[in-house]
């Protein structure tokens, strides 16, 4: 807090000390709002959770005597709930590395300089900034079985009409779940992929190359280590975001055929505001912010994010 | 000499220059990274022109099989619908939510930003934490507000997204403002307290001024998140501030009868995005990357 006592130091002793009190009540007065307000929608319902999920509250009953560990012991009864998580899980896993993949192999692609590269990048850019739920929209449009031109590009490839039912067909919903997720992200990990190879020293590339070592050996004994900051700050971010996806699946599959394509944030949604399980679906709110908040703070220390 | 052009058939370079490393034939590398570059941006613009053709496409022409991959001539009727059926003034709704959250959040993200920068107030825990926020799933947190919401009146009403909204972007604010404060030298506000100014006097004067850059760039991505939304309105609208995301879904039928509808629909609420962001090149990765790429 150094800036006002050195300021303050050619005036007198009284000068001083006024001006480090009212530093002191400006630093908490200009944070406070900011603080009342995440306290209110952060805070509060975080411990109104915890509270409900230890009463019984359903849709046909109020009951908010203590219940104790009814709803969490629930959980592990919650075949549908493990499921959910499963499926979170699968498009997570298969969707995060294929657009880390493809972000950075387009970043390559455009790293070196070529004609009206700034008007591709702008382009690309975009399906990243469209509305989840309007992308997830798009594609519903995009794989309607007789009116999209997907299953006619697939019939152009197969030689013959390919009626594929791509949101109601269990075979192949989670593609175009993956598939709409990858067009809509990849774009994001490209573009910081993009920014931070720029980053990279050239020189330190270029003697390595004329050192003789292949593009494979420069890319994971150099370029990695210096981009791995910002890559792991990427898939930090798009993680959670899988981790908590709901727009794009409630616009491609509403969480169909059955429950097949739940995940645990459209879980919550039909449990909390569609069957009012008041309490049960307290408990799993709170599991998920317990989970999620652990894995968010041990990787903010873990990558020094706080500086 | 290790040069990896050598036995590439690379033809001559002026001997005065020293070959670079990784040559292929100019032409040649130029053609193909160019080629793949079309590839790319064509698959990955299509779904948004398909997007876009719908809504000025007649329903024949929607209804069509084989698809119409172009349309004969542009319509506006598709729109008209919306502005005359009201469905429109979801996107009023959305404008209203969207700037006044984003207002707020600006300002007191800035103000706990620069307690944060100047002071270190509550030290590197309070920005953990702060950031933290930022992380938490959605619909956990939507669930209680709802129920809060009900209690005071507030579902469907403007003020009750606000707040959340304010309060969901808040953490984005105070974590983007923070670095761009930092770049800013403190000679300035030094000089302005010893002129006599009060700490708020050089907030307003000073330090909004000098970071109004980072203000424009953060303001764009809050007003894009809060504008992108569609959980928080999901669950806290009903009839009367209805956000053009919501109203999309609601044209979703058992068997999308609805297809001019939501694409218009979808392309007045992406329009504005695009136009934004467009204007906002140059702050692009900082914004999106939540400052890890300076950019």
């Amino acid at each position: 807090m150094s800036q006002s006592i050195t300021m303050d130091g050619d005036r007198g002793g009284r000068g001083r000390t006024r001006g480090r009190a009212a530093d002191a009540n400006f630093k908490y007065l200009a944070i406070g709002p900011a603080i009342f307000i995440l306290l209110l929608i952060g805070l509060f319902p975080l411990i109104y959770t915890l509270v409900v999920s230890f009463q019984q509250i359903t849709m046909m009953e109020e009951d908010t005597s203590f219940a104790g560990f009814v709803n969490y012991a629930q959980l592990f009864r919650d075949a549908r709930l493990w499921e959910s998580l499963l499926h979170t899980l699968i498009i997570t896993a298969v969707a995060l590395p294929l657009e880390l993949v493809l972000g950075l192999a387009m970043a390559q692609l455009f790293l070196e300089r070529m004609p009206g590269r700034q008007v591709f990048v702008a382009l690309l850019v975009l399906p990243a900034v469209i509305s989840p739920i309007v992308a997830g929209a798009t594609w519903r449009l995009m794989f309607d079985n007789r009116y999209g031109p997907i299953n006619q590009i697939v019939g152009w490839l197969a030689g013959e009409p390919m009626p594929l039912l791509w949101t109601l067909s269990p075979n192949l919903v989670y593609p175009a779940i993956i598939f709409c997720e990858i067009w809509q992200w990849t774009p994001f990990m490209f573009l910081i992929l993009l920014a931070a190879l720029s980053n990279v020293d050239r020189s330190v590339v270029e003697a390595a190359e004329i050192d003789g070592a292949g593009f494979w050996r420069i890319f994971f004994k150099l370029v990695l280590p210096a981009i791995w900051p910002v890559m792991a700050i990427a898939l930090l971010i798009r993680g959670l975001d899988l981790a908590r996806v709901f727009d794009i699946i409630w616009a491609l599959t509403s969480g169909g055929p059955g429950t097949m394509t739940e995940t645990i944030s459209i879980y919550t949604y039909v449990l909390g505001f569609n069957q009012f399980e008041t309490s049960y679906t307290g408990a799993i709110a709170f599991l998920v912010i317990a989970i999620l908040t652990l894995v968010v703070v041990w990787a903010i220390r873990r990558m020094g994010l706080a500086k | 000499m290790g040069d990896p052009a050598h036995g590439t058939g690379q033809v001559t370079m002026p001997a005065a220059v020293p070959p670079k490393p990784l040559l292929r034939r100019p032409w040649v590398g130029l053609g193909l990274r160019y080629a793949a570059a079309l590839a790319i941006t064509v698959v990955f613009l299509f779904p948004v022109y398909w997007l876009f053709i719908i809504s000025f496409k007649t329903p024949e022409e929607i209804f069509a099989f084989p698809p119409v991959w172009y349309p004969n001539d542009i319509q506006f009727a598709n729109y008209a619908v919306l502005f005359k059926d009201g469905d429109a003034v979801t996107v009023w709704n959305s404008l209203v939510l969207a700037t006044t959250s984003t207002a707020i959040a600006m300002v007191l993200g800035t103000m706990a930003a620069y307690s944060l920068v100047r002071f270190k107030t509550g030290g590197e825990n309070l920005a953990v934490w702060i950031i933290s926020q930022r992380m938490m799933p959605p619909i956990a947190i939507v669930f209680p507000v709802f129920l809060l919401y009900v209690w005071l009146g507030w579902v469907d009403t403007y003020q009750g997204l606000i707040l959340l909204y304010t309060a969901f972007s808040l953490p984005y604010v105070i974590w983007m403002m923070r670095g761009y404060l930092e770049d800013i030298p403190v000679e300035l506000e030094e000089s302005a307290l010893v002129d006599g100014c009060t700490r708020w006097q050089v907030l307003w004067k000073v330090v909004f001024p000098m970071a109004r850059q980072g203000l424009f760039a953060t303001a764009v991505f809050t007003f894009v998140f809060a504008w992108n939304d569609f959980l928080f309105a999901l669950v806290l609208t009903r009839t009367e501030v209805i956000t053009y995301t919501v109203q999309v879904t609601h044209y979703f039928g058992g068997q999308s009868n609805f297809w001019a509808k939501i694409a218009a629909m979808s392309v007045l609420g992406t329009v504005p995005v695009f136009f934004t962001v467009a204007t906002l090149q140059r702050y692009l990765v900082r914004g999106i990357s939540m400052g890890a790429v300076k950019g």
